[in-house]
């Protein structure tokens, strides 16, 4: 036992450090100057700089791409899980004529390429007019992510025993009021992975949000290709933007570290 | 589980139908529409019929060819990476920490991939492999190892494995963990008292837990890594050549790059069709899986 947990231990160390090589390759290259990086590989930076951190915050064309990015990341998020709640709940606790296709459907789209709407979503946010708007990204991100807030929330919702929705209907408490102030609160972690799952997918989705976007409303992972420039790479100014794009994630896994092992399994382990 | 019937629960699935159905069955209309039309520009259609699908799916055409071209490449891919993420997120699962402040760290770090944006990750790797600035690559030429991701196309399918194990394996393995950390204590102490070896452990009790959560894991993998588009598209642009150009790189430079409508639009229900057949497949095997124990039903 004890030398099988000695090489558990050395897979886990080898496998993180494979995790974070990169990650700190970005991180130095962040602090250091384009003429340092121009001029060989140097393992940490030789004069520190933060010259490229203080362009993207005292840049409003840079510091905006963030502002957008989150805008419509926390609106998806909100309406993803406001419509995905009822919806949940019906799946776990009723059977309806068309149950089982209409939950196969919902699936059926998480799983569809963004490419394949990428120039239909074009055209429908262009004719209702929302092109170039947070709306549009966010509209256009529950293709996927409520589908999915609906699978996840339906697997922790399964886990409430039913006999709690009948004693609260004895007890006289209508339906929108048993659900908000008993059920959601028994089910207050699957709320906040099923959020966190929103989150992760509008954050990092790249596609759709480039092809729905303009001026106004530019995600800051469209900024990050302007770094090309006639004089070549700003490879620092991209580093920087890079690490700053890691934080909010990271952040928002801090929050919910104890619950990420049963999050990722969707409720059902 | 039997559930009681009763269709106004209907009421409550409206909001996600309809605004699913928004964006997803108003959208594929249009494609259908473009997929059995030409244009000579000017925002002039006439009707095609099957034309479209008749040249894609016949190899010998440019059309067809490309497309088939770009499929297999991109099934390579998928099967690729899943042979490598599936054995080494389960060998990860089991090396994970069992108590104390550093389970919380792993889980932390382990998850930090999964949270970047994909073009930051795409980023992250062509900064991390390039020849001239990246510790990678720098690192490989000077041991004497040729790389050079953007000229040799098998530097470039190796450097995008290794992102894409780099990137996700640790969704397997947190999955994995999830459905070891349901393991009975007593079913170790059993096995302990029987004498049984590790290998068996893992066999009798630890893989029949997982392959729930592994048979997710698969479905996630395989859908993502066949819809995979902007890593590539970062990193190599779909190069050199065509040898990265998967299917979502070629659908994106059919119909946004050349706007072909047409061709982009068979060319994308033909690929919806595909996705759809195995995640039919998959729910399938999944509901049926969770009819054998009903106690933790899958699929409502």
């Amino acid at each position: 036992m004890n030398q099988s947990s000695r090489t558990g231990t050395l897979v886990m160390v080898v496998y993180l450090i494979f995790l974070m090589l990169p990650i700190y390759w970005l991180v130095n290259m962040s602090l250091k100057t384009n003429f340092e990086i121009n001029s060989g590989v140097t393992l940490w930076p030789n004069d520190i700089t933060f010259e490229h951190y203080i362009k993207i915050f005292t840049d409003s064309s840079w510091y905006s791409g963030y502002i957008n990015s989150l805008t419509y990341v926390v609106l998806n998020t909100i309406i993803s899980i406001s419509l995905a709640l009822p919806a949940a709940y019906a799946f776990s606790r009723y059977s309806f004529i068309g149950e089982k296709h209409l939950f196969f459907w919902l699936l059926s789209n998480r799983m569809a390429p963004p490419a394949v709407f990428a120039l239909p979503f074009f055209n429908l946010y262009s004719a209702i007019g929302l092109f170039d708007t947070p709306w549009a990204v966010a509209l256009a991100h529950c293709l996927f992510n409520v589908p999915l807030a609906v699978w996840i929330l339906e697997g922790f919702m399964s886990g409430v025993p039913r006999e709690i929705d009948e004693t609260a209907a004895i007890d006289g408490y209508s339906f929108p009021r048993f659900f908000v102030k008993i059920f959601m609160p028994l089910i207050a972690s699957g709320i906040g992975v099923a959020a966190f799952f929103c989150f992760m997918f509008s954050w990092v989705e790249l596609l759709l949000a480039r092809t729905l976007t303009a001026t106004n409303a530019k995600p800051i992972a469209v900024t990050m290709t302007r770094t090309v420039s006639a004089a070549g790479m700003d490879w620092g100014l991209l580093a920087a933007a890079g690490v700053l794009t890691i934080i909010p994630g990271a952040l928002v896994i801090w929050f919910v570290r104890n619950y990420i092992a049963k999050g990722f399994a969707l409720g059902r382990v | 589980m039997d559930k009681p019937l009763n269709n106004r629960a209907w009421w409550l699935v409206a909001p996600v139908f309809l605004i699913v159905a928004f964006s997803a069955i108003v959208p594929i209309m249009t494609v259908v529409n473009y997929s059995v039309q030409d244009t000579f520009g000017n925002n002039q259609f006439f009707w095609n019929g099957l034309g479209w699908f008749q040249e894609l799916l016949d190899p010998s055409t440019e059309l067809g060819g490309r497309f088939f071209d770009a499929l297999w490449r991109n099934l390579m891919f998928s099967a690729i990476i899943l042979a490598i993420e599936v054995p080494l997120g389960i060998l990860v699962a089991l090396s994970m920490p069992r108590e104390g402040w550093k389970v919380a760290a792993t889980l932390v770090v382990m998850a930090l991939p999964l949270l970047i944006p994909w073009n930051v990750v795409g980023t992250i790797w062509q900064v991390f492999a390039r020849a001239d600035i990246g510790l990678a690559g720098w690192g490989l030429n000077a041991l004497g190892i040729p790389y050079n991701f953007t000229g040799d196309p098998l530097a470039a399918w190796i450097t995008i494995v290794v992102m894409d194990v780099w990137h996700w394996t640790s969704l397997v393995a947190l999955l994995c963990y999830a459905g070891l950390k349901s393991i009975p204590d007593a079913y170790y102490q059993a096995a302990r008292i029987d004498g049984a070896s590790r290998w068996a452990i893992f066999t009798t009790i630890q893989l029949p837990k997982m392959n729930r959560v592994l048979l997710i894991a698969v479905l996630l993998r395989f859908m993502d890594s066949f819809m995979i588009y902007t890593e590539p598209f970062v990193l190599t642009g779909g190069g050199p050549g065509n040898a990265t150009t998967f299917l979502s790189i070629d659908l994106v430079k059919l119909a946004l790059g050349q706007f072909d409508l047409g061709k982009a639009a068979a060319m994308s229900l033909v690929y919806n069709l595909i996705v759809l057949a195995v995640c039919w497949v998959f729910y399938t095997v999944m509901t049926h899986a969770g009819s054998e124990r009903p106690q933790r039903e899958i699929a409502g």
